[in-house]
């Protein structure tokens, strides 16, 4: 009896305890939305997920320090239209599921005016539809998938890099004119990446101008299968859709086997300093490596932007080595603060994506930016680039295109000029 | 009306259920979008830590692939969800199908893998389900035209629904559907744990032998057990789906299976209040011990390599420590507290008996 009427009890008091803290709940209040969550006077708070750990990060890591100090050197002359920037850098791992986790943190906890440069194209595939549920400003992203540029289904999602079937079609177009008899094989991330790279390859080459094709996954580190594979079927060109990481593995794996083919890799994987670093001693095995990029070369001192960014790496990024990442994340604060300039002083998060669709920014890329109300692609110019030495050098035309149907071709404007304090004008 | 409430189990956790129901719901109202996310989050684990609790603390069985089994619900959630999307199914259907598909199938798997497990027994059984986490990346990977490999697959999830008003968060509308799927998954456990079968389950747990003697169908009891255990982790799985809107392999790795473990062992293994706050714990300790790290990491090279690690540093420093001073976990010290605190208030009579500490004692707590 006794325990019955204790257990009664208990479950009296257990419902009365949740229905109060119920009752208490539900008088609090709730948040009230003001027009521009991460912006105040003097501040502007925008976020990022980068791969600062994991199968991605190296190379990669390095470029949120170099957007980060861009930022800081704007911020030291006084930020843009009275406020500073603060760059809340979230590290995912390369882990689609992480990424999911930071960026709501990111939008929902620390309230980001905007994501900028979020890296990775498995990573920033989960994140599109709640970007685009909470209307936040998805910029710039790191990744050169087509996925970024769906205008009617991520309206506010836009593209930076020259998307890898553009890098491809390039790549494509030199090995038709420069290695016509050769037998020409693909190896791939096995994820949009891959996919897209080997889109370009094939609409030029035709389907069977690509005779043997290999995907990788960034969780598995052994390539040897893959390379083998490669070799047993006699490649003679193998494009590259990898991250810098696996790019050294492909070639170091390769070099194990006693195969050379002529490799050429997408921009992504194939900084020299990073893909070298990875290499260690087997660095020299990169002489001749071809690749595509969008960016001026890291290694050429001349051009104007690589002086402007030498000068802030130093100054900014406790001068950290100078890589073509150091180059990317520069660009990519560069554009960020140019954005923010033409918008003005009024910012709202629809201002600023009109600004961006205007089609009025510039950077540092050798093509010009495709942004419009109906292309939210990033650059448009690619041009081909060779290891020589210790050196990474382009050689040829730049060349245009898109990732749809787009012939190749020359691409003829003058490159850009930074303006001389290196900000961007109003 | 206290002698019927203390008579039926039925109504007495009906009323329980219905009651924490109106506590979240009118919970979800104050809470902040993120604040509601992580509570959704917490409920999607809920489903699978109740589960488990009941599998390992209740039924003996020990599984280390939990979160492979979630990981079935929430690709059987994606898979379903999209072909009822191409196929035009909208509304509430498209939310309750693909979960209820999550559910079958990953039942339907748990009963396999138990119709083995029961053959088993500790750590070769620890063995089997610690093999279901090691592939289920090889098999995303292997059949990465249907599953997308690393990338995983995104799931089409409708916005909450338009009568709610435009600027309802979406975050609630998780939080409600979510904590809906947790409390039915607590009421059905609840019921299970106080129903004959649960006797059942407990007597194979303390005795094989002594089960069997008594006319209990040993294997019968453990393979369904399992199923239902599976049921609830796949009803989490697809959950989770939901909320992330994707799914990938790199969610359901061997660390969260253990993390499953850990928590409902420190939540007090074998009690369903402390698959709660297992659940709690899950969400809670990372974010605790990532703002730690900020704050202490002077360096943003220390911050980085403590981010993620600490956290799993922290959880198995938690585990032991609870291990050692609190072997029935934070749902045993907090039994122990209120007991003390209600002793106090009303002296037991002299004349009664201690209370011994049985095996069925943990249940009812």
């Amino acid at each position: 009896m006794h325990e019955r009427t204790t257990r009664v009890r208990r479950s009296v008091a257990a419902v009365a305890t949740v229905t109060l803290i119920g009752t208490l709940a539900s008088c609090g209040g709730s948040d009230g939305g003001s027009s521009a969550p991460g912006v105040t006077a003097t501040t502007i708070t925008i976020g990022t997920h980068q791969p600062l750990t994991g199968p991605a990060a190296a190379g990669y890591s390095s470029i949120s320090p170099a957007t980060k100090a861009y930022f800081d050197y704007v911020n030291s002359k006084g930020g843009v239209h009275g406020r500073t920037i603060s760059y809340e850098i979230k590290d995912d791992g390369y882990n689609p599921a992480n990424t999911q986790k930071v960026v709501r943190e990111l939008v929902l906890k620390d309230k980001v005016f905007a994501i900028v440069n979020g890296l990775g194209t498995p990573t920033h595939t989960g994140v599109l539809d709640f970007l685009k549920t909470n209307k936040v400003p998805d910029l710039f992203v790191a990744s050169g998938s087509r996925n970024w540029n769906q205008v009617d289904k991520y309206p506010t999602t836009f593209g930076f890099q020259a998307d890898y079937t553009t890098e491809t079609k390039v790549q494509a177009t030199y090995i038709k004119e420069n290695l016509a008899d050769k037998k020409v094989c693909f190896l791939g991330q096995d994820d949009d990446f891959g996919r897209d790279a080997l889109r370009g390859l094939t609409q030029v080459l035709g389907e069977d101008g690509v005779a043997e094709r290999q995907k990788y996954v960034t969780s598995n580190t052994n390539v040897a299968p893959q390379i083998g594979k490669l070799k047993a079927a006699g490649c003679e060109v193998v494009s590259l859709a990898t991250v810098p990481g696996f790019t050294a593995l492909a070639v170091g794996t390769a070099a194990r086997l006693k195969f050379q083919p002529q490799w050429i890799s997408a921009s992504v994987g194939a900084d020299l300093n990073t893909v070298g670093a990875a290499l260690g001693d087997a660095a020299p095995l990169l002489e001749g490596f071809l690749s595509t990029n969008y960016l001026p070369s890291a290694f050429d001192d001349q051009d104007p932007w690589i002086k402007l960014f030498k000068q802030v790496n130093t100054d900014f990024n406790k001068n950290a080595p100078f890589t073509g990442n150091t180059v990317y994340g520069m660009t990519v604060g560069y554009l960020f603060v140019q954005a923010l300039e033409q918008t003005g002083k009024d910012l709202t998060r629809e201002g600023l994506m009109e600004t961006i669709e205007k089609g009025g920014l510039d950077g540092s890329g050798l093509g010009e930016l495709r942004y419009s109300p109906d292309d939210h692609a990033g650059y448009g110019g690619v041009r081909m680039a060779k290891v020589t030495g210790t050196s990474q050098d382009y050689f040829g035309p730049t060349y245009a295109t898109d990732d749809g149907d787009t012939p190749v071709k020359e691409y003829t404007e003058d490159p850009t000029v930074p303006p001389a304090d290196g900000i961007p004008a109003a | 009306m206290l002698d019927a409430l203390s008579r039926s189990t039925l109504l007495r956790h009906t009323l329980m259920t219905v009651a924490a129901g109106a506590a979240v719901f009118a919970l979800t109202f104050a809470l902040s979008p993120y604040r509601n996310y992580q509570l959704a989050t917490m409920a999607a684990y809920l489903c699978a830590t109740a589960g488990l609790t009941v599998l390992v603390g209740l039924s003996g069985q020990l599984s280390l692939g939990h979160g492979a089994l979630m990981a079935v619900g929430a690709y059987t959630y994606a898979l379903v969800a999209t072909e009822l999307g191409d196929r035009g199914t909208t509304g509430p259907l498209l939310l309750v199908l693909p979960l209820l598909a999550a559910v079958v199938v990953t039942a339907f798997a748990g009963g396999v893998v138990g119709l083995a497990g029961a053959r088993l027994f500790g750590p070769y059984l620890a063995g089997l389900t610690l093999t279901l986490t090691i592939v289920v990346p090889a098999i995303t990977t292997t059949f990465a035209d249907q599953l997308g490999g690393d990338q995983g697959l995104s799931v089409l999830v409708e916005p909450a629904p338009a009568r709610l008003g435009a600027t309802f968060p979406l975050e609630r509308w998780q939080a409600w559907i979510a904590s809906l799927a947790a409390l039915v998954t607590m009421f059905l456990l609840a019921n299970l744990v106080a129903s004959r079968f649960g006797r059942d389950m407990r007597a194979v747990r303390d005795d094989e032998v002594a089960a069997r003697l008594a006319g209990i169908n040993v294997q019968r009891t453990k393979v369904v057990v399992f199923t239902v255990s599976a049921a609830t982790a796949g009803l989490g799985g697809g959950v989770l789906a939901i909320l992330t809107q994707s799914v990938s392999p790199g969610g359901f790795s061997l660390a969260f299976s253990l993390f499953l473990l850990m928590a409902v062992v420190i939540g007090g293994v074998g009690h369903l209040a402390g698959a709660v706050w297992g659940a709690l714990l899950l969400v809670a300790l990372p974010e605790i011990t990532d703002s730690l790290a900020d704050s202490i990491g002077s360096s943003p090279e220390l911050a980085e390599r403590l981010d993620g690690n600490l956290s799993l540093a922290v959880f198995g420093l938690v585990l032991i420590l609870v291990t050692i001073l609190f072997p029935r976990g934070i749902q045993g010290v907090v039994a122990a507290v209120t007991r003390r605190l209600r002793s106090r208030v009303h002296p037991a009579p002299a004349s009664e008996v201690p209370p011994i500490t049985t095996s069925s004692e943990s249940i009812d707590a």
